[in-house]
């Protein structure tokens, strides 16, 4: 049973998910700190999903990522957005790339292809 | 009510190393830096070019410094996709001028080496592409220091004590450059008679490349499909944020994790160019056959 509850989790997530479409809420990531807040936000797999990148600080950050080819500017107070995916499941690294210390991940849930 | 946040979180900043703003700044030169040498070499012959190129740099530095005064407009116009638009237009203009030049070099590019071999110094070329030299290093400068730009201005407003980090700024700066200097040089070895059809094929890759980035910004703008994530992952063979990754990056287009559409847009353009080069070169090949 708690076996498979992850992956009846996983399965209806992915159905809502699919049935949802691109129209899934933005998801918010702030820059606080000179770090990312969620520094690990959850992704279905198999969508798009629209980010909203905010940055805090009263420096620019450069919102990066080589695993999702994805590069924006987020100028010091304000906010930029992303969209990402459909993705398959697994882990995406994105960094600030005028603070490279600064790092979160994208994670989708589900088996690896 | 962030302000004595934000004062602290810049002091710590500023006490990580100056080599933190070396890096960052290196990183970014480097890329205008190689594209800048290339096609220093690509017209290698073609008389005036050094005045059209430094146009070109000193453009594309006034452009660098409008995108980061102006980030804040650029972002928010566009439904929020500024950005991501602006770079891919003005990747997609590159690629154009790219083309152009290798297209034009495919039917004037045997007689440049031959002429620059005889008479030893520039030659003047009738409808030469200048101003696609100039357009591109005005794009590459532009792309890249617009980034240096926001990064070092930030820093510089940022009170006193950071004089480490701009000095960093500086350092990483000219080591960029240099670094594309040494390219250049390179470049220059190679032997007239496979000169142009190297810096040709380079342009090629770079073009292909540039348009592969494109398509990631359009994706990422929402605009186009990715058709399909991640399609390989390279990344422990070759991290795309190492030195060679980076250089690679700009060179030949090399992404880690690349999409569909990403592959896609490369393959296309490195289709269509080199199908064009191939064309224009065999007509201008026969015009000249039968003239003779």
């Amino acid at each position: 049973m708690y076996r498979i509850a992850p992956l009846l989790s996983a399965a209806l997530l992915g159905f809502v998910a699919f049935s949802a479409g691109a129209d899934q809420a933005p998801i918010e990531i702030d820059i606080r700190a000179q770090a990312f807040v969620p520094a690990e936000i959850k992704v279905p797999a198999g969508v798009k999903v629209e980010l909203h990148v905010v940055n805090s600080d009263d420096l620019p950050a450069e919102f990066e990522s080589y695993d999702l080819s994805r590069e924006i500017v987020v100028p010091a107070h304000g906010q930029v957005k992303v969209f990402i995916g459909p993705l398959d499941p697994g882990r995406y690294r994105f960094f600030n790339d005028f603070h490279q210390e600064s790092e979160g991940w994208v994670v989708v849930a589900g088996d690896k292809k | 009510m962030g302000g004595g946040r934000g004062r602290q979180e810049i002091t710590a900043y500023r006490q990580t190393h100056m080599l933190a703003t070396l890096i960052i700044v290196f990183r970014e030169v480097i890329e205008a830096a190689l594209i800048v040498a290339i096609v220093l070499g690509a017209s290698r012959g073609i008389a005036g070019r050094g005045r059209w190129i430094s146009a070109g740099i000193g453009l594309g530095l006034a452009g660098a410094a409008l995108v980061a005064v102006f980030a804040d407009i650029i972002n928010g116009s566009f439904s929020g996709n500024g950005q991501a638009l602006l770079n891919a237009g003005i990747l997609l203009a590159a690629v154009g001028m790219l083309a152009w030049h290798n297209i034009w070099m495919s039917s004037h590019g045997r007689e440049l080496a031959t002429q620059v071999k005889k008479v030893g110094h520039d030659v003047q070329a009738g409808s030469k592409p200048l101003t696609a030299l100039m357009v591109i290093t005005l794009v590459a400068v532009m792309r890249e220091g617009s980034e240096v730009v926001l990064f070092l201005w930030a820093i510089a407003t940022g009170g006193a004590g950071q004089a480490g980090m701009l000095a960093g700024g500086l350092i990483g700066l000219v080591a960029g450059a240099l670094l594309g200097l040494l390219l250049y040089r390179g470049l220059l070895k190679i032997p007239l008679k496979h000169f142009f059809s190297v810096t040709g094929w380079l342009v090629l890759l770079i073009a292909s490349g540039l348009a592969a980035q494109a398509a990631a910004f359009l994706n990422q703008a929402g605009i186009l499909p990715a058709l399909g994530n991640g399609l390989w992952d390279s990344s422990r063979l070759l991290d795309q944020g190492s030195l060679l990754g980076q250089m690679l990056h700009v060179l030949v287009g090399y992404t880690a994790r690349p999409s569909g559409i990403q592959l896609l847009f490369y393959g296309v353009t490195l289709a269509t160019i080199f199908g064009l080069m191939r064309w224009v070169g065999r007509r201008h090949h026969h015009a000249h056959v039968r003239a003779s």
